[in-house]
């Protein structure tokens, strides 16, 4: 009743090619904008910063760029939590070589330098294909690991083989250590993500993203409509490693402070942030936002309701909650293989015929 | 102007593409054993022959999909011993597939524009804007493959992926995507296979409506003896990976050769 499309009329195809071309679309994407630009930061202190937002943030643009990759050009990757260390130690050698820069070029060159490591080890694509690409995107998590782990120029030879951020400064504001305000380090991180999700969608919805659904769905055919399959699967990999790096460098860099490369860029990461996709929608923007959301929030909320609300133990309840994650996972992968996002749409299209479905 | 299908082949048209002396094995087994032929520009070229006969693979390597190891192929007036897929495509060689390859996540108007793949060229960092350059050149292209959408009679399915459609339409999403390269040579692989009779007859006058109106060269497999003989203005006919037959529909109909092929007639 309220959400259809009956009455609009598109005269030119430009109209027709707009990213949401319902006008409630539009108005809800503009509320949650504004919700998330000025009535969030209202409520911001650092727990709901740290603890909700920023995590959310950060691992909705690494799942984006999984989902570049996986969803849209069909490489299964596990090599997430490597590319996301890259990101985090380059951002770190920038930040201590170059005291000047700027942390948005810190962050760019950490997402360039991700991009070519992706590059590198995207390089297998080419003769490779399903799990033996898994396996090869594997042996890069777990050499990058071993890398930052070895080589002491990575951390600047300290003694605790950590890194830890050094205060810098974007635009003039403090953004990075926990002298900066939350407020300030949410705004910087949720201007990123909407910046990269609407460059995100208009490459899928372009021509790249035809050519990379094209080698997804049908490798040959796509050959033989003369989409070069390794080109654009290496463009995949880079695109896909450059978010990944900048999700990387922002976990060190604003959001934890301090980062070690097993611990905090473990295969944990790469299996979460796979999860998340999976769960949110594979080959959807939406989804990579809807699967963060979930994975990142369930585990609070679950851990509000079975500690605080019924009273129990800590560890019983971090059991509960990887229980359901398990179940949760199972069953999307079963009954919904795409994901929340899927859900959504789902929901869109009843809506558009309630209360008169024929 | 093209001349009405059934036109007689005459020398005077310009050789598009020839094939001398080709052969391909796969290990033991010979699929085409020493087949020439030509295709002439703007003609419709029929293949034909029993199932196994090499039909699908002649075409495969005329799209450098197989590379043949005798032989060499002539198109456009450059003889090579083998095409390569992405250069054959970008020198106007399109097709469709008997087993319809589409892509299937995407819709119908994101199938047939990425037929436009090769003629996109804007890079990638408009494309993230979404401005300027990158949205002129998505809806230039997006007015061409209209056209072709227009043509095809396919509106109604423009927003639809294409896993979801009935196989006729599948088929016709197929040809939408070949059409969008704006080949010079076409190759049908058993266009109407698995159709029924309506959607053969739609077929039928999209493939006549292509040739006539794009002026496009056609090379095209069926088995429907029928549509063969109305459409194509000249037959090649392989068996056993040979060349039993070549010339008009008319000649082939009373080959011996083709007749004892089809019915099954022992080689010895």
């Amino acid at each position: 009743m309220l959400y259809r499309e009956s009455g609009l009329f598109k005269t030119s195809y430009a109209a027709d090619q707009v990213i949401f071309p319902i006008p409630q679309d539009r108005w809800g994407i503009l509320a949650i904008l504004a919700i998330a630009f000025v009535g969030v930061p209202l409520i911001m202190d650092d727990y709901w910063a740290n603890a909700v937002f920023i995590p959310f943030l950060i691992y909705s643009l690494a799942a984006l760029g999984l989902n570049i990759l996986t969803g849209y050009c069909g490489q299964l990757s596990l090599g997430t939590g490597g590319f996301l260390a890259v990101g985090g130690y380059s951002s770190y050698k920038l930040m201590t070589s170059f005291p000047e820069l700027d942390m948005l070029l810190v962050l760019g060159g950490a997402g360039a330098t991700t991009a070519l490591v992706g590059l590198l080890f995207g390089l297998p694509c080419l003769r490779i294909k399903g799990f033996y690409l898994v396996v090869a995107t594997l042996a890069a998590q777990f050499f990058i690991i071993w890398l930052f782990y070895k080589v002491p120029w990575f951390y600047n030879y300290n003694a605790t083989g950590q890194i830890s951020v050094v205060p810098r400064e974007a635009l003039g504001f403090l953004v990075t250590t926990q002298r900066a305000d939350p407020v300030v380090r949410y705004l910087f991180v949720l201007s990123i993500v909407v910046v990269f999700a609407l460059a995100a969608k208009n490459m899928v919805r372009g021509r790249f993203g035809r050519m990379w659904m094209a080698i997804r769905d049908m490798d040959i055919a796509a050959e033989l409509i003369g989409i070069r399959p390794y080109m654009m699967k290496l463009t995949a990999f880079a695109v896909s490693s450059f978010y990944i790096g900048v999700a990387g460098a922002l976990i060190f860099a604003v959001w934890l402070g301090a980062a070690e490369s097993g611990e905090t860029y473990g295969i944990d990461e790469s299996f979460l942030v796979l999860f998340m996709i999976i769960v949110g929608g594979l080959g959807s923007v939406l989804g990579s936002f809807l699967g963060a959301a979930f994975i990142v929030l369930m585990p609070i909320g679950l851990k509000n309701l079975l500690v605080d609300g019924f009273g129990m133990t800590a560890v019983l309840a971090k059991h509960i909650e990887i229980t359901a994650f398990g179940v949760l996972i199972i069953f999307f992968l079963i009954v919904e293989p795409h994901g929340l996002a899927r859900l959504w749409q789902i929901i869109k299209e009843k809506l558009r015929l309630w209360p008169y479905p024929h | 102007m093209n001349a009405a299908p059934n036109k007689k082949a005459n020398g005077k048209a310009e050789t598009l593409l020839s094939v001398e002396a080709v052969s391909l094995s796969f290990g033991g087994v010979k699929a085409i054993r020493d087949v020439s032929f030509d295709i002439k520009k703007g003609e419709i070229r029929a293949i034909i022959g029993p199932n196994g006969a090499g039909k699908t693979s002649m075409l495969n390597v005329i799209n450098g999909f197989y590379h043949p190891q005798e032989g060499t192929i002539t198109y456009k007036g450059k003889t090579r011993n083998q095409m390569r897929p992405h250069v054959a495509a970008s020198q106007g060689i399109a097709r469709t597939f008997q087993n319809v390859a589409l892509f299937k996540g995407m819709t119908t108007l994101d199938n047939i524009m990425s037929g436009r793949a090769l003629r996109m060229k804007c890079n990638i960092f408009w494309q993230m804007l979404y401005y300027g350059p990158a949205k002129k050149e998505e809806l230039e292209h997006r007015e061409f493959v209209e056209k072709i959408i227009d043509f095809l009679e396919i509106q109604h399915i423009r927003r639809i992926p294409v896993g979801k459609l009935p196989y006729g339409l599948q088929k016709r999403v197929e040809l939408g995507r070949a059409l969008a390269m704006e080949p010079d040579l076409l190759l049908l692989d058993e266009p109407m296979a698995g159709m029924n009779l309506e959607e053969k007859e739609d077929m039928c006058r999209f493939v006549v409506d292509v040739s006539e109106q794009y002026g496009t060269t056609i090379a095209l497999i069926e088995h429907d003896m029928g549509v063969v003989m109305d459409l194509a203005d000249r037959v090649v006919v392989l068996d056993y990976g040979r060349k039993i037959a070549d010339g008009t529909p008319k000649q082939v109909q009373n080959n011996q050769d083709v007749i004892d092929a089809y019915l099954g007639v022992s080689h010895d």
